[in-house]
């Protein structure tokens, strides 16, 4: 019975939602491989181990706290080191990464470092056997793959959102675990966090997106889109990469083929129509809603849900109905 | 300064693919291919430091089929100086065996920035270039949206959830490019023409065990039809009351 590892993501010295997502699907593959225990690690700068109620609550038998001041930024190369170290000497069958930016940073470098299998962003994992198969979109999403791997210990990283994280009793210990290189020897330091604007949901997160495709004409016109998005109270914006191209958004909430892959409750495609590229990044959302002048627009092929109309006028009045619906709600 | 950029033939995208007869691959009939769309900013990104630190050498490789030759030829053309073909028939589905094949063509080109794309859309996997770091022992900034580098060193900007971080670090380095570090230059024809006499050099890939298998590849399920609700912001009402009864969206 062999036990299980996962590293909890943190920023600013809180566990990220990706960070214990990773902790549940631990959990369920230690449940599933025999009931071995999950360990859990988390770095951070000191207070990092007030989070290990949460990581207890994800499904942690075995909290990892590695708090050391040159860890409160993100440090790629002390973090890894001390991940591979525990990972060598714990004898685990698994260890699972957070798919985010920051975890597949972290999980190449650990697998190298261990000369270790890695199968990367999962969005479903199986026990088979003695073999641990993970569902990972291939070709801009157009394939699934399932890879496999039997030898320990797999690494693999799971895609944000598609594990969801478990509730347990939280009965577990806790150990400290110093770094296995001082930070200040990491190459890559990371000088700065700039944090975007935390009022609004990540992509990744948000049960609700909102995007916007050429249609809109202008930036100035998103500001209708961030209108409707409010609405909703819980929503993202995204945009199409024509948008992101014109300077209309930012590269980060460019979602497609070469952008972010998102699979929320809800989409609205505003004034998109549709392009491959673009469905690459949207097309396993829950609900799918398509406003577009266009009635042959390609996005409408994918939408649940369709209006035909201008949306100059159709947006504005959604927007309202919106915001009725939920303070009805 | 000395560059090397490593770009993977790739499938164009625009097309419904087939899953092959042995049910753990692409059926690659009809295909076309081109260099993976983060490769392409890659080698601008290495096309534009040696313009700013000229005398410098920018050598190309990949990883492929001889068949991608036509990729390596395509980053001569907009202005890399030489070429590497590791040749391999079959790409491995394990970015480590990958990497392990890359790193030992790069170990010893005393290279002062080694460039990749963020990720293969393909394979859909974010691993090799940073795998390669690890294996030449070098420092990596994987996923840049910014770049600068003077004076043996680097900063860089990088995209997190909703957040982004600065960073810094020493050359020599491995850095995989994001989208919007820049927009790749297309070939001139004298770039078209000049490339063909530029050496393009094929060897074997020493390709490393492959611990990761595909077992299985599967198309996913096509989305059920939708329906057209109405036309303009009289079918909102109806729009509404179909996402909070029926899809229950929110």
């Amino acid at each position: 019975m062999a036990h299980v590892f996962a590293f909890a993501e943190s920023r600013n010295g809180e566990a990220r939602k990706a960070g214990l997502e990773a902790v549940s699907a631990a959990r369920q593959i230690a449940d599933q491989t025999g009931g071995g225990e999950v360990h859990a690690m988390i770095a951070g700068g000191p207070g990092v181990a007030g989070q290990a109620e949460r990581l207890k609550a994800a499904g942690a038998d075995v909290v990892l706290v590695v708090e050391h001041p040159g860890l409160a930024l993100y440090n790629p190369e002390a973090v890894a080191a001390t991940v591979a170290a525990r990972i060598k000497d714990g004898g685990y069958r698994a260890a699972v990464f957070s798919a985010t930016s920051q975890g597949k940073d972290l999980s190449p470098r650990v697998a190298a470092k261990l000369r270790a299998p890695l199968a990367p962003d999962a969005v479903a994992l199986a026990v088979e056997g003695d073999a641990i198969v993970v569902r990972h979109p291939m070709y801009t999403g157009k394939v699934i793959g399932s890879l496999k791997i039997t030898a320990s210990p797999a690494l693999l990283s799971v895609r944000l959102g598609a594990i969801p994280v478990g509730e347990t009793a939280g009965a577990g210990r806790v150990e400290t675990v110093p770094p296995a290189i001082d930070p200040a020897q990491g190459r890559v330091r990371v000088t700065e966090l700039k944090e975007g604007n935390t009022s609004t949901v990540d992509l990744g997160e948000a049960p609700v997106i909102v995007a916007g495709g050429r249609g809109l004409k202008s930036a100035e016109n998103f500001k209708m889109v961030e209108e409707l998005a409010q609405s909703f109270g819980n929503a993202a914006v995204g945009a199409t990469r024509a948008v992101t191209d014109e300077g209309w958004r930012p590269h980060s909430e460019q979602i497609g083929q070469t952008g972010r892959v998102v699979s929320p409750e809800l989409y609205v495609a505003v004034g998109i129509s549709g392009a491959i590229q673009h469905l690459a990044g949207m097309r396993t959302s829950k609900t799918i809603v398509a406003i577009n002048k266009d009635k042959e627009a390609p996005i409408f092929k994918v939408a649940d849900y369709g209006i035909v109309g201008d949306v100059f006028e159709v947006v504005p009045a959604l927007t309202e109905a919106v915001k009725q619906a939920k303070a009805q709600g | 300064m000395n560059i090397a950029v490593c770009i993977k033939r790739v499938p164009v995208m625009e097309v419904k693919f087939a899953i092959g007869k042995d049910g753990a691959s692409v059926d690659e009939t009809g295909l076309k291919y081109d260099v993976n769309d983060f490769d392409l900013w890659a080698v601008e990104a290495a096309l534009q430091l040696n313009e700013k630190n000229p005398g410098g050498t920018v050598t190309v490789i990949s990883l492929g089929p001889d068949a991608a030759g036509e990729q390596l030829r395509k980053a001569l053309s907009m202005g890399a100086d030489k070429a590497v073909l590791l040749k391999a028939d079959k790409v491995p589905s394990d970015g480590f065996a990958v990497a392990e094949a890359l790193a030992a063509e790069l170990r010893g080109g005393n290279y002062d920035v080694i460039f990749f794309g963020k990720k293969a859309i393909d394979s859909g996997a974010e691993t090799v270039g940073i795998m390669v770091a690890e294996l030449l022992d070098l420092p990596c900034v994987p996923a840049v949206f910014k770049l600068d580098i003077a004076g043996g060193k680097g900063t860089a900007m990088r995209a997190l959830e909703g957040a982004a971080e600065v960073l810094e670090f020493p050359l020599p380095a491995v850095i995989t490019v994001d989208e919007g570090l820049n927009k790749e230059r297309l070939p001139s024809l004298k770039g078209i023409m000049a490339a063909k006499k530029k050496p393009l050099e094929t060897k074997p890939a020493q390709l490393g065990a492959a611990a990761v298998t595909v077992a299985k590849m599967e198309l996913p399920a096509e989305r059920a039809a939708g329906r057209i609700v109405g036309t303009g912001k009289d079918a909102v009402p109806e729009l509404v009351k179909l996402l909070q009864t029926e899809a229950k969206a929110f």
